[in-house]
């Protein structure tokens, strides 16, 4: 075990620097930094003062192993060109939000789709389990956005139940929430409702039936339990996506976490806040997988050894 | 009841019967054969776009801005969807609308498809030092948050057409190097790939006859639904200003417009979202139809 996890934390490393080392020259090669921020009316003389003062002429690779070093050791990702202060600092009071709202919509997904897929692996081809592939179908095929602004225009300039805005109080997370858990919630209802029809065709549930073990026991306790390992590795694996998704629903509600912070520095041209929430993201990203890694060779020795 | 009776009206209520089973499939029929009803308008809008629609998409008329649909009170019969906040008329924008997604879809996932299955193939024959280096970098491409990588690459290279559709598929190609490097993997144990070593045959040839036409029909379902993905990411790059620019009529562009008079006129940001989920369901229920044509093994689940 211990060789396996110190062999997944190497790749885990190798895999961050290839992130940070894509990041950083993707933008950096070529953001204009110098076009951006000084007025239209600079000369030749402004734009070199101007590039020493922001340390752009020394060599790429200085510049990298500066700024990578910077954000290692002192967690600094340079100062916003556009705010004027430590991106840090902006980072990390968008950071909160989104780990929230990341939060409530996992949990929704999950506290839908664990019953929805029990119940339509248990009862197959019945009426739960149309409706769940249905859930699937539509599900896949909605861009998230547009559900976000259809339920801001039925429960929020319809109905008025909800705000459709705003971030204060956890009402105003309700329809967020709701948008990113329809986001992951197919995929989980899925896994659940395949890996309990896998795992009810197995020797040892017939064996707890035959024993005459209460039928709630034998899902709950015997099948459930061996059919969740698929849904916590996956939970793990598409948390990357589930940020992505954040992303998009933070943009359509004005919620004000690191995805819309990435997207107003995007189209302001912001470089050093878009490198560091996609470190951030990706470090999110890396460090969930990791888990879900460790996470099912601990469950499930067999991994271990593959 | 006793015990035995209890098991057994419990197993007779688990094993869906002949007839829930043949009704599966029908329904499975049905859902591919609607599929298959939203593709056909799909790509008929996007070729026969000049002919179905009613106007010139891009046509403005300042003085019938903002009409509500024909069925909606206050419609007029000119404007079948209505007009959007230049006054152009919203049917004929979400038809030629058509044309644009399914191009940037189709080319995206080319894109995709050709880098991901040309690594996964290299990867999958090969093996070893290669093998481990093309995992990685798909690896390392899965943990990147895809829809800042491809905001990203839109900034750097500039928002233009071409450029969405290299954004998207340089983002989303270890999609299909995954399920090439491993199914490739599985067939070069085969004793049929064996065989074709033993004779001397080239590599490529190997890999081009024998390799590649067995891994079709898998790459062919995920490109599929791939293919939808890619539509919904062109929207949504579009939505944010940095896909297609106006005044071209891309869905996502026309949604985000639209989203400007949610609180009144909401068919504006409705009807073009439901262009773009018509069109994801219909590509994804066609390629959950070819799963099951090509794959048997599927079936059961």
């Amino acid at each position: 075990m211990r060789t396996y996890i110190a062999y997944k934390l190497m790749h885990a490393l190798g895999v961050a620097l290839v992130i940070s080392v894509v990041s950083f020259f993707l933008l950096f090669y070529t953001a204009d930094p110098a076009g951006m921020l000084l007025p239209e009316t600079a000369d030749a003389a402004d734009i070199a003062e101007f590039q020493k003062e922001l340390g752009l002429d020394r060599p790429l690779v200085v510049q990298y192993a500066d700024w990578l070093g910077r954000i290692v050791l002192q967690g600094d990702f340079g100062m916003s060109w556009v705010a004027k202060v430590p991106a840090s600092e902006l980072i990390g009071v968008s950071l909160w939000p989104t780990i929230k709202l990341a939060l409530a919509a996992q949990l929704i997904a999950t506290a839908l789709a664990i019953p929805l897929g029990l119940l339509s692996a248990v009862k197959r081809y019945s009426l739960i389990d149309n409706v769940t592939t249905f859930i699937v179908l539509v599900g896949q095929a909605m861009p998230l956005f547009w559900l976000g602004i259809m339920l801001m225009i039925i429960f929020g300039v319809w109905l008025k139940w909800l705000p459709t805005s705003g971030s204060e109080t956890w009402v105003h997370l309700i329809l967020p929430a709701v948008t990113l858990a329809s986001f992951t919630l197919p995929l989980n209802m899925r896994l659940v409702r395949s890996g309990m029809l896998e795992v009810l065709s197995q020797d040892y549930v017939r064996t707890a039936r035959a024993k005459g073990v209460l039928e709630r026991r034998v899902l709950l306790k015997h099948a459930f339990r061996n059919a969740a390992i698929p849904l916590v590795t996956v939970t793990g694996v598409q948390f990357g996506a589930l940020l992505g998704g954040a992303v998009v629903t933070e943009t359509v509600f004005a919620w004000p976490g690191l995805g819309r912070l990435a997207v107003e520095s995007i189209q302001v041209g912001d470089f050093p806040v878009v490198q560091g929430v996609v470190l951030v993201l990706s470090a999110f990203t890396i460090l969930a997988n990791l888990a879900a890694d460790i996470g099912s060779a601990w469950i499930d020795p067999r991994i271990r050894f593959d | 009841m006793n015990t035995v009776e209890a098991v057994v009206t419990r197993e007779m209520d688990r094993t869906p019967s002949g007839v829930s089973v043949a009704l599966k499939r029908t329904w499975q029929l049905r859902m591919g054969v609607f599929g298959l009803v939203l593709v056909l308008g799909l790509v008929g809008a996007a070729i026969f776009a000049p002919w179905v629609a009613t106007h010139d998409p891009l046509e403005q008329d300042i003085l019938a801005r903002l009409q509500p649909p024909s069925f909606l009170a206050g419609g007029d019969a000119s404007h079948l969807l209505g007009t959007d906040q230049l006054g152009r008329d919203l049917f004929s924008r979400i038809i030629h609308g058509a044309r644009i997604s399914l191009m940037v879809g189709l080319a995206a996932v080319l894109v995709s498809m050709t880098i991901g299955v040309v690594l996964g193939l290299i990867a999958g024959y090969f093996g070893g030092k290669i093998d481990a280096l093309i995992d990685f970098a798909a690896n390392a491409m899965l943990a990147f948050p895809f829809i800042l990588l491809a905001m990203t690459l839109v900034i750097v290279m500039g928002a233009s057409m071409e450029n969405i559709i290299l954004a998207l598929g340089l983002s989303n190609w270890p999609i299909f190097t995954r399920v090439t490097r491993i199914e490739t993997k599985k067939l070069r144990e085969q004793e049929f790939i064996q065989a074709a070593i033993a004779q001397g045959l080239s590599h490529l040839r190997i890999i081009s006859r024998h390799i590649l036409s067995n891994l079709a029909a898998p790459i062919l379902v995920i490109a599929t639904v791939e293919i939808a993905r890619a539509i919904i990411r062109e929207t949504f790059l579009s939505f944010l200003g940095l896909g297609i620019q106006p005044p071209t009529p891309s869905w996502g562009l026309m949604l985000a417009e639209g989203r400007d008079y949610m609180l009144t006129l909401w068919w504006l940001s409705t009807l073009p979202g439901m262009a773009i989920f018509l069109a994801a369901l219909g590509i994804n229920l066609v390629g959950d139809a070819l799963r099951d044509l090509l794959d048997p093994r599927m079936r059961q689940s």
